[in-house]
């Protein structure tokens, strides 16, 4: 066996670290980087809960091999709320009941994010097709869909009053 | 699993590490479909190697009359690209409609077509657009047509430990061509298709001059609608005649009962509407209705 040594960005710090060729990116993120909010349902690409953002695009990454996160930068949900303040989308989730459980919430959000990084004023329509690979065997989905289109209206709020278009 | 992982830079790199692992290396491009079936131990192998870095492969161009998608291009990439929407809009609907958003931004067209599964929505689109593939391995290079990638269910006749498709080569539309996907489905994302259907048309004067019309899962791989197409030559597109159209198409699918995707009876009395609807679509996308 030949162990590959894998760097990438991880919520914004350089990572290194020796990893088999064989590893999938979510046991490296989990198990080596302790980020277990990424979280294991199915392992098979069909429930969403190990949803994280890979280079902008939201991916599985239960069907991601480590290795391909060669030179990548990641974000999961442990680092968008770095600086100890929620991030928008977890508070408006909070407000708006779109957590029970709480199981799929972190794959949710990272999707919700890879959409509202990309597309600020997204439709309903954009929301669902863009949570559509994530489960929610609570809440019935309605409430999610609020919560992003809070979000969204709130980040725009934030970002215009800056100024930026970021 | 596997002991090795490679990213060649080129494509003659990637069947000279094959052609070394003499049978004991295997190409991956997205990987949604290989990663799953090297841990169920449908496939083994001892190195994999990894085509999503090959500049090349990564593009969407023009050429000679063809567009040309590379074996990385995910099915997101083709879904947005203004090429595929322009020239082959039956590929751009397909293509959104595989698993989800997540999935899309990983898995590939090329992947799609040598997981070989009959009813790959991007694949049944590839057919109504006559796609052609290259093919490189050792030997060199052949291009053929994509029917020839079928060898049974879930079966390709590219072994990836020897070969790989490098592109997929669909040609640009002419004027009154156009081209049409639709899907019968349980929800709207992450589910297997029940019945898929996609067409190609080409109108003149207001007549259809030739359709080709493919559907799955009604038969090995996807299966095409002849009695359906003979009849449509000539016809002025008309509601009749576009209704009769799916009647006959129907006599050209065989599927079977479903826990999945639901019984022979009711997809053989859902069929016709579906085709009808996809040469609707078409013609509407031949006449400049994008897609
Ligand atoms: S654990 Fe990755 S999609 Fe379910
Ligand atoms: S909150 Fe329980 S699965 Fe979504």
């Amino acid at each position: 066996m030949s162990y590959l040594q894998l760097k990438c960005i991880v919520n914004g710090d350089l990572v290194e670290l020796d990893i088999e060729p064989s590893e999938l990116l979510i046991d490296v993120l989990r198990d080596r980087l302790n980020l277990t909010g990424v979280k294991k349902g199915c392992k098979k690409g069909e429930c969403g809960a190990c949803t994280i953002i890979m280079n902008g695009d939201a991916v599985n990454s239960c069907l991601v091999p480590a290795a391909r996160a060669q030179g990548a930068v990641i974000e999961t949900i442990e680092g968008i709320s770095k600086t100890g303040r929620l991030h928008p989308l977890q508070q408006c989730f909070i407000e708006n009941g779109a957590i029970q459980c709480g199981y799929c919430t972190p794959g949710m959000i990272m999707s919700a994010k890879a959409l509202l990084d990309k597309n600020p004023h997204p439709t309903k329509q954009e929301i669902r097709e863009a949570l559509a690979g994530n489960l929610c065997r609570c809440t019935g989905y309605v409430k999610i869909e609020k919560a992003v289109e809070q979000a969204a209206k709130i980040i725009f709020e934030i970002t215009e009053g800056r100024g930026t278009s970021k | 699993m596997f002991q090795k992982y490679v990213f060649p830079r080129n494509v003659s790199a990637a069947v000279h590490l094959l052609n070394e692992h003499r049978g004991n290396a295997r190409i991956m491009a997205g990987g949604t479909d290989l990663i799953l079936d090297l841990q169920n131990g449908k496939y083994s192998t001892d190195c994999i190697v990894d085509i999503t870095r090959i500049e090349e492969l990564k593009q969407i161009s023009e050429e000679n009359g063809n567009i040309v998608i590379g074996a990385a291009v995910t099915h997101n990439q083709a879904t947005k690209s203004f090429l595929v929407q322009q020239n082959a809009a039956a590929l751009a609907q397909a293509s959104a409609a595989v698993g989800s958003q997540q999935i899309r931004n990983i898995s590939t067209i090329v992947g799609n077509v040598v997981s070989a599964q009959p009813a790959a929505d991007s694949a049944v689109a590839l057919f109504a657009l006559d796609a052609q593939v290259r093919v490189v391995s050792a030997d060199g290079l052949t291009v053929m047509p994509i029917e020839n990638l079928y060898a049974g269910i879930g079966k390709s006749t590219i072994d990836s430990t020897l070969s790989l498709v490098t592109a997929v080569l669909i040609k640009k539309v002419e004027p009154g061509e156009g081209s049409a996907f639709v899907r019968l489905e349980q929800r709207k994302a992450l589910t297997l298709p029940m019945l898929n259907t996609a067409v190609k048309i080409s109108v003149k004067d207001q007549r259809i001059k030739e359709a080709r019309i493919v559907m799955a899962p009604v038969g090995i791989g996807p299966v095409r609608a002849t009695e359906s197409e003979a009849f449509l030559k000539d016809k002025m597109p008309s509601e009749e005649v576009l209704q009769e159209a799916g009647r006959l198409a129907a006599e050209n699918a065989n599927p079977r009962d479903s826990l999945v995707r639901g019984s022979r009876n009711y997809r053989l009395a859902v069929l016709p509407v579906l085709v009808r609807r996809a040469l609707e679509q078409a013609i509407n996308n031949a006449e400049g209705g994008g897609f």
